[in-house]
């Protein structure tokens, strides 16, 4: 089947195919990281630009990675040193980047939608490194992808989404997903961190912990984002802990092989404690690498031409 | 493209016979040199692959250790393709140095896919030397690559699809000639 879209804006526009489509693609290129050249030339001759308007290690590498390994040229456009800051509008920057011969613009920016704006007036392809509280398209695809390594398929599981779901693109790309793939989703966390009309969405919500992990089979932990409240949402990161950290007593209210997931980066001590982050239910570090092999993937997909 | 008339080149019996002769051809080749590997092009040279090393094993009593290619990364029409294949894993599970290779595919025609097949085994290692069985050889050349084993050579125009049906993946066996339209 056909990947029809140009860009990578968000999981809410991919139908159930197409996100299956990508996860397949990326069982194949993860077996290149078992390869002593783990190159190949599918990507040869292509720019692609890494251009993050908020700060991130983990995404901004990973893309690098994968498109490195595509054997495409990866330029991180380092936004702290360019003309932003002499007050160069969005726009303009990405039209100076098009015209320097962008193929593939990835792009992380803290206003939801401004991938799209782009997309209407530039020629390259985006891809959603994340866009405010809105989305974070490949962060869900490598958290499904762990979960159909570690578990086999979707229908019928129980995921728990844990944390500050109101201010996380995260939960969102997850909940687009994972719904579409035929899971339960549950979100938990303080009643002002859980957004209720979220309940349309087809997820269950819940305030109580040991109610909403029981009989979860992948509890996807979200660090408290300090950052981004401006209001004091809860009381303290202590008072947190005692109500939502996962700790390794409170694993055992959940299914016996539950996986732990976290995108990262972990606080430790605060929604995860170090013996559940190092523990062996613990996912987080198979997250990492499987990022990669789905951003391979994704790469791979948008750069078609149009033949039949 | 539509499918017009499929006439049918080579039956299960034919089909049979091919593969036993390319069987001996390898077979008496590698007579005094038995530390070959083979390695099949997805999809239907993984199955051919897997018959070859069956048959070897039976005859000669030692088993030839099988790689899968898949190719896809390395093709050389990606970016001008809308529906792209799906990338499957690659496993080589030999070190690709100094082996001798057998390659195999199921039919050969520009010789596009067995440069990328190449390159991709060049990617692995240096072998000490790669050659090619192919069950059908459909002519129609666009690179300057022959096989050195051979099934069936049968001549056919641009406008025909040559199709191999095995029965571990199509569910019968026989050769396919087929008119395209459009």
């Amino acid at each position: 089947m056909k990947f029809r879209h140009k860009h990578l804006l968000g999981l809410e526009d991919l139908t159930r195919e197409e996100i299956e489509l990508i996860l397949e693609n990326a069982t194949g290129f993860k077996e290149i990281f078992t390869r002593s050249i783990k190159k190949v030339p599918t990507l040869r001759g292509k720019t692609v630009v890494n251009l993050f308007y908020e700060n991130s290690t983990r995404t901004r590498t990973s893309f690098e990675i994968a498109a490195k390994r595509l054997s495409a040229d990866v330029i991180n456009f380092n936004v702290s040193t360019s003309s932003v800051q002499k007050g160069e509008s969005l726009l303009d920057t990405a039209r100076t980047i098009e015209a320097l011969g962008a193929d593939i613009i990835i792009m992380r920016h803290s206003c939801p939608g401004a991938h799209q704006l782009l997309a209407r007036h530039i020629n390259a392809s985006f891809i959603n490194a994340g866009d405010g509280p809105h989305e974070h398209p490949t962060q869900g695809l490598l958290d499904a992808f762990t979960i159909k390594e570690k578990l086999g398929g979707f229908e019928g599981l129980n995921v728990v989404i844990l944390g500050d779901i109101t201010h996380s693109r995260v939960a969102r790309s997850n909940i687009w997903a994972l719904t579409k793939l035929g899971a339960n989703i549950t979100i938990a966390g303080p009643s002002t961190l859980l957004p209720k009309p979220f309940e349309k969405l087809g997820v269950r919500i819940s305030t109580d912990l040991k109610e909403a992990i029981q009989n979860a089979d992948v509890i996807n932990l979200l660090r408290i984002q300090l950052e981004r409240q401006r209001k004091n949402l809860f009381p303290s990161i202590r008072e947190y802990r005692l109500l939502y950290g996962l700790t390794q007593e409170r694993l055992k209210w959940a299914k016996k092989n539950v996986l732990i997931m976290h995108p990262g980066p972990i606080n430790r001590g605060v929604e995860i404690s170090q013996e559940v982050a190092d523990g062996k239910h613990s996912v987080i570090t198979q997250q990492v690498t499987n990022g990669v092999a789905v951003r391979m993937a994704v790469l791979y997909l948008l750069s078609g031409g149009d033949e039949a | 493209m539509k499918n017009k008339e499929s006439t049918l080149v080579q039956d299960e019996k034919a089909l049979d016979d091919m593969i036993d002769r390319m069987e001996k051809a390898v077979s008496e080749d590698f007579k005094n040199d038995p530390d070959f590997v083979l390695i099949g092009i997805r999809t239907r040279g993984v199955t051919l692959a897997q018959r070859l090393q069956a048959m070897i094993k039976a005859r000669t009593r030692k088993e030839p250790p099988l790689g899968i290619l898949d190719i896809t990364l390395y093709r050389d029409d990606l970016s001008t393709l809308a529906k792209h294949p799906i990338v499957r894993p690659t496993t080589l599970p030999f070190d690709v140095d100094d082996k001798k290779i057998v390659l195999v595919d199921d039919v050969l025609y520009t010789g596009r896919t067995v440069r990328a097949a190449l390159d991709q085994i060049v990617d692995f290692g240096r072998p000490a030397l790669v050659k090619l069985a192919v069950l059908i050889d459909r002519g129609l050349r666009e690179y300057p690559i022959q096989p050195d084993y051979t099934g069936l050579a049968l001549e056919t125009n641009p406008r025909q699809l040559v199709q191999v049906r095995l029965r571990e993946i199509d569910g019968d066996e026989k050769v396919l000639l087929l008119e395209l339209k459009g």
